[in-house]
């Protein structure tokens, strides 16, 4: 059993997506309790392949007898073993974060919006996981189509703003397989270890010059990085409040990964064209962050401003990336983990609001700190990491994306960072003034009223408010054990060792 | 000429991947945008399997007599392209499920009456 934790973490929840319809079918309880047990024990497998590949290094786990470059493996090193625990972490979270959204729904729905989430959980774990280029693809087209299916379930608007997404989706990936087609071209082989090999003698081909460029342009498409960010916006805010946690949180950081694996340890960051796709990328990004923080201050649903914050957000990784010294790739990957905690803490306090309160307007969150005491102190503490001020989890990524930027003397990176944390606190504070400091005038009443209607013994359903809290826990838990988590982890899911 | 003549299927590749992406950019009917996106899917499909294309070589079933590797097509970017394709199906699946629940409210395809139609 143990030896088969790499494939048990992709397959538990992709098993249990097909049997949920059923599940669902025979009764309603039963397929509630099948899907946060699939994702759960998916966690505890991968947990358990982290600390395997910490102890005794990577783990390559070998498919039916087919040795590595003909057959398909999956590589479990420090990196994708410590996303796989994240991705099971934030979806186990927000599967018990949805239940109350779906106690109402037919035997179908509530069937259906399980498989639909297990196969996103399942898809992206195989992105992960997967030593291969191709196996890659088809995990990533899994995870898309769960994810358009998922988001149109919210209401005609979502509907169209899924189409949206799986036009340009479609295009991402048809990209990424249409760069992949130039290097399997050129190398003959799809096994990520291997193609690493081969490449290094052809890196200034032609052909390997444009297979980059398109991966990087399918990627960025899928990950949202400005200005390919055009199907963000309406998706993350029309969608369906009990799975958008998940999707805002995991979705854009695991494509993030593929880049991060794709050009530090397939192609190496030093050699061929990619110095000067890192260039260009880390302007891209630059640009993003600024615009992305300028369009959410401009933004009146809660919601939008956070889509639009991700733009942002997505932004800081890919300047990690083109720092690209150690620094710079401990911020991006610490940011990954970050981001993906805050976005998602983020994203429950924004539908526990919308329960309580029926609203996603900011200029509803007058007051509710009185109301809803701990969903809004996750609320600030999520808030405040998003800005960068310590003791919280946001502020060490950035931190170590400043020393990267200034150790590589890329001093308009360190400008647009310290710009864009103070653009951050624009948007921000003015919900936590909102929502603290301000009183309505005069319409408190009316407030206790409408509050009054869904009045339960706690805040929010008991469900919704476990993950609020202990992922807003788990961001100040990050920011304070940092130091321990970058010496101990981090630092061997570099390429080199860190070195 | 004679090697252009050679690699012109790679470009007649290129172009239709072009005429796909274009149309997904430049037209405002969700039907057309998908049958853009269906194009841009099939050149990449025909890449893969030009990819695996030889000259004078034949089907990849081991025929006694040819012993070679250059006697034969490489079959694995077919195998490859057997899933893009099923991935393609089930990505226009999907997208006519959308366009049918979009057609049903708002009784039109395209792209400016549909937002019209939200904003009110």
């Amino acid at each position: 059993m143990s030896q088969h934790y790499p494939v048990l973490t992709v397959i538990i929840p992709l098993i249990a997506a097909l049997v949920a319809p059923l599940a669902a079918y025979l009764s309603k309880g039963l397929v509630r309790v099948v899907s946060i047990t699939a994702v759960f024990a998916a966690l505890l497998t991968s947990m358990a392949a982290l600390v395997r590949a910490l102890t005794d290094g990577t783990w390559h786990y070998v498919f039916a007898g087919w040795a590595p470059p003909w057959g398909i493996e999956y590589v479990i090193d420090p990196l994708s073993g410590g996303i796989t625990v994240l991705i099971t972490f934030i979806g186990f979270m927000v599967a018990i974060y949805g239940l109350p959204f779906l106690k109402e729904e037919t035997w179908l729905k509530q069937g259906l919006h399980y498989a639909l989430y297990l196969l996103i959980i399942s898809g992206l774990l195989g992105m992960v996981s997967t030593g291969d280029l191709f196996n890659l693809y088809v995990f990533l087209e899994i995870s898309s189509l769960a994810t358009y299916g998922l988001i149109a379930s919210g209401g005609y608007r979502s509907t169209v703003a899924a189409f949206r997404y799986l036009i340009i989706g479609t295009a991402g990936a048809s990209f990424y397989l249409l760069g992949i087609g130039y290097l399997y071209g050129v190398t003959g082989t799809l096994n990520m270890a291997d193609m690493a090999e081969r490449l290094q003698p052809i890196m200034d081909s032609p052909a390997v010059i444009i297979g980059l460029v398109l991966i990087f342009i399918g990627l960025g498409l899928k990950m949202a990085l400005f200005p390919m960010h055009g199907w963000l916006p309406d998706a993350y805010t029309f969608a369906p409040p009990a799975v958008i946690p998940f999707v805002a949180g995991v979705a854009t950081k695991v494509p993030a990964y593929v880049l991060l694996r794709m050009f530090f340890y397939i192609v190496g960051a030093g050699s061929g064209p990619v110095p000067a796709i890192l260039t260009v990328i880390g302007w891209v990004a630059a640009l993003g962050i600024i615009l992305g923080s300028v369009m959410a201050i401009a933004q009146s649903d809660f919601r939008r401003m956070l889509a639009y914050s991700s733009v942002a957000q997505v932004g800081y990784i890919a300047l990690g990336f083109a720092i690209g010294n150690t620094y710079g790739l401990i911020g991006a990957v610490l940011h990954i983990f970050n981001h993906a905690i805050m976005k998602s803490c983020l994203f429950l306090v924004a539908g526990g609001v919308k329960w309580r309160t029926g609203q996603h307007s900011i200029s509803r969150y007058l007051e509710l700190s009185g109301r809803m005491p701990l969903t809004m102190g996750a609320f600030a503490i999520a808030a405040m990491s998003m800005v960068g001020l310590p003791p919280t989890a946001g502020f060490f990524s950035k931190w170590y994306l400043v020393l990267g930027a200034i150790n590589a003397g890329k001093w308009p990176f360190v400008v647009v960072i310290i710009l864009s944390s103070l653009l951050n606190a624009v948007y921000f504070f003015r919900v936590i003034e909102n929502s603290f400091l301000k009183k309505s005038a005069g319409g408190k009443q009316v407030l206790k009223d409408r509050l009054k209607t869904k009045k339960g013994l706690w805040e929010l359903p008991v469900a919704m408010l476990i993950p609020i809290v202990v992922l807003g826990v788990g961001i100040l838990l990050l920011g304070i054990f940092n130091e321990q988590i970058v010496s101990q982890v981090l630092q061997y899911t570099l390429p080199g060792g860190g070195q | 000429m004679n090697e252009l003549l050679s690699n012109i299927i790679y470009f007649l590749i290129a172009v239709l991947f072009v005429f796909g992406l274009y149309g997904m950019l430049d037209k405002r009917n969700f039907m057309k945008k998908l049958m853009a996106m269906n194009i841009m899917q099939i050149s990449v499909i025909i890449f893969f399997l030009a990819l695996g294309q030889k000259l004078d070589a034949t089907l990849p079933i081991l025929v006694h007599g040819l012993e070679g590797v250059d006697q034969y097509v490489n079959p694995l970017p077919h195998a490859l392209m057997l899933t893009a394709i099923v991935v393609s199906l089930s990505t226009t699946g999907v997208a006519l499920a959308l366009l049918l629940r979009i057609q049903d409210r708002y009784e039109d395809l395209e792209e400016p009456e549909i937002l019209r139609g939200m904003d009110k």
